[in-house]
């Protein structure tokens, strides 16, 4: 299919579409509008398919959950302050092993805070977010493209493991448009998942239920969660490389900023300065091996994040002592621009003696 | 001999949990009855709150799914818009529809979601120990009404079902109780009608049916059923409130 131009939040929705979601529930709020009226324009009659403006993000996350025990594919979407809301769904939706995917195009926080873009949901994105042990896929695109790339892997990742997925975007990411192309075409029909409920029609009756008052049976269920969070751990930890073979400072960035990043290692390179990217795909699992890896050769690393330093505990979690962590962050959807990031990266450069 | 009784099929061969006297075990098996007359079985799908009735899925023999608390008419939203083929119950006490779900109740209500509540009212949270309801009716004693409930401080009952049956898309509101055979009996009518009226695809279809709980009511048996009649029934008067089926006929 040829190149077309859109933006990053319709995008989402007709990557979604071509991966055969069929059902849509969100509720409004900027910046992620586009993805909701892209679905009520392009879902809503659609055959098989259904869309539900919601009365709240409690009530779109819970039926995504009500989708998902049918066997559906389903997303939602909203921005930081929704995102909050749908936490009691995903806790649940984890909880009975029910795939769906949940874009948060995130903005400033805390509480009512901006509109602009902003990468302050990363712990709330990777520590699960609701109550429980639990944990949820993080995907994280930096540019559009990747936004209909990786949406989707999402439906597939959440089918395969039985997950809720998170697309970590951000308002600018939504907000800008660019040539993409869509590399699938929606699917005739999808295989019902094996546990869905569909009546107990040739089979015994079946419950999906997370209460139990017996401590034992939950102790199992957790474990259970998190033997197959081990296994995606191994198998889908994903990050993208740029510039690190002979590279003697690092920065480490996620979704839009590391695209900011990437323009300030350019220009760092044009000034003779070797400097390489790591960009976490994956939020979680977080590649945290690969970052190890690259201590071995790198003493120096820069986590540039668009908050007050989030993703850098992850970081230093990886780095453990065999290499020194900085950090650079604007928060409350100030989008810095390459040069300021440059700028940044020369200072500590030097101050670090590298060159 | 004829055999003009038995357990329905569909009610599982599990002891109830429920206290002695409760209305939970009551409504079970009528509804347990209605899916079989009514030949259900193969495409219900239940949905039952936290709660006393969390446990429904140990003795209903069909798909169900627990939600969260207050959010099954979202949840049976999802299932009958991914699955228009299921016919979708949710079954919520006072608290779970009438305050925490109140939106999500009015909402599924006025879109016409074509599923079906069973609305157990006994006027008090009944798995937390007792505390007041959003329908717990004035000068009644909680755990958390210690001095009787004051409308004025403590807010007045909220009748959930005149509310639902205003909106356009409910197309079925009654309020029933299970305190006599006569009751049970109406109540069974109820049910079966809502059924009816999702399979119909008309709309929403609300059941609202006064419960006893003699054990945070602090009364005997026969004592809680006589207080649905002499107090819970003055605030929830039963008998039919909305049947656009029969507004048509009179039309």
């Amino acid at each position: 299919m040829a190149r077309v131009l859109m933006n990053g939040n319709s995008v989402i929705g007709e990557a979604a579409i071509r991966a055969g979601c069929q059902c849509y529930f969100g509720y409004p709020i900027t910046p992620q509008n586009e993805l909701t009226e892209y679905m009520a324009l392009n879902l809503s009659r659609r055959k098989g398919c259904s869309f539900v403006q919601a009365e709240s993000e409690l009530a779109a996350i819970n039926m995504v959950f009500g989708a998902s025990l049918v066997g559906a594919r389903v997303m939602t979407s909203s921005s930081s302050p929704g995102i909050s809301l749908k936490q009691e769904g995903i806790s649940y939706l984890a909880a009975c092993e029910l795939p769906a995917v949940i874009v948060n195009m995130s903005r400033g926080g805390p509480g009512l805070g901006s509109i602009s873009a902003s990468q302050s949901d990363y712990f709330q994105a990777t520590r699960g977010g609701g109550h429980g042990d639990y944990r949820t896929i993080v995907l994280a695109p930096s540019s559009v493209q990747e936004l209909a790339d990786l949406t989707h892997k999402a439906f597939d990742l959440a089918d395969k493991y039985r997950i809720p997925v998170v697309i970590l975007g951000d308002g600018m990411l939504g907000q800008m448009m660019e040539p993409v192309e869509f590399k699938h075409n929606a699917p005739e029909e999808l295989p019902i998942r094996s546990n869905a409920l569909r009546g107990a029609k040739g089979r015994p009756s079946r419950i999906i239920k997370t209460f139990t008052s017996n401590p034992a049976e939950l102790e199992e269920i957790n474990w259970s969660l998190f033997r197959r969070y081990n296994l995606i751990e191994q198998e889908e930890t994903s990050s993208e490389a740029f510039l690190l073979e002979d590279a003697e400072l690092i920065v480490v960035a996620f979704g839009i900023a590391a695209r900011i990043a990437r323009g300030a290692i350019k220009t760092a390179r044009a000034e003779g300065l070797k400097v390489g990217l790591l960009r976490p795909i994956t939020l979680w699992p977080f590649p945290t091996e690969k970052i190890r890896q690259l201590t071995n050769n790198t003493k120096q690393f820069l986590v540039f994040e668009m908050n007050m330093g989030q993703m850098l505990e992850d970081v230093q979690l990886a780095v453990a002592d065999k290499a020194e962590v900085s950090f650079y962050g604007r928060p409350g959807g100030v989008i810095p621009t390459p040069s300021e990031v440059a700028r940044v990266v020369s200072r500590l450069y030097y101050q670090k003696g590298l060159k | 001999m004829k055999k003009i009784y038995a357990r329905p099929r569909l009610l599982k061969r599990n002891v109830f949990h429920y206290c002695p006297g409760c209305g939970h075990s009551i409504i079970h098996r009528l509804i347990a009855e209605v899916i079989e007359e009514m030949g259900l079985q193969e495409r219900v799908i239940g949905i039952p709150p936290p709660g006393c009735s969390v446990f429904t899925y140990n003795y209903l023999d069909v798909d169900m799914a627990e939600s969260a608390h207050g959010r099954g008419a979202a949840v049976a939203t999802g299932i009958k818009r991914a699955f228009p083929e299921a016919i979708v119950f949710t079954y919520q006490g006072d608290g779970d529809l009438a305050a925490i779900g109140t939106a999500e109740t009015i909402h599924a209500a006025n879109r016409g979601e074509k599923i079906t509540a069973i609305f157990i009212n006994n006027a008090v949270y009944g798995m937390t120990g007792g505390q007041m309801a959003p329908t717990t009716i004035e000068n009644q004693t909680t755990t958390t009404t210690p001095y009787g409930r004051s409308g004025e401080i403590e807010g007045y009952p909220i009748k959930m079902s005149e509310i639902v049956a205003i909106v356009k898309g409910a197309v079925y509101v009654e309020r029933v109780a299970v305190n006599s055979p006569a009751n049970i009996r109406r109540t069974k009518r109820a049910i079966r009608k809502a059924f009816q009226m999702q399979i119909d695809e008309r709309g929403f279809s609300l059941v609202e049916i006064l419960s006893p709980c003699p054990t945070n009511w602090k009364m005997g048996t026969l004592e809680a059923w006589q207080w649905i009649d002499t107090e819970m029934t003055k605030e929830f008067p039963l008998g039919l409130i909305k049947d656009v089926t029969k507004e048509k006929d009179a039309a």
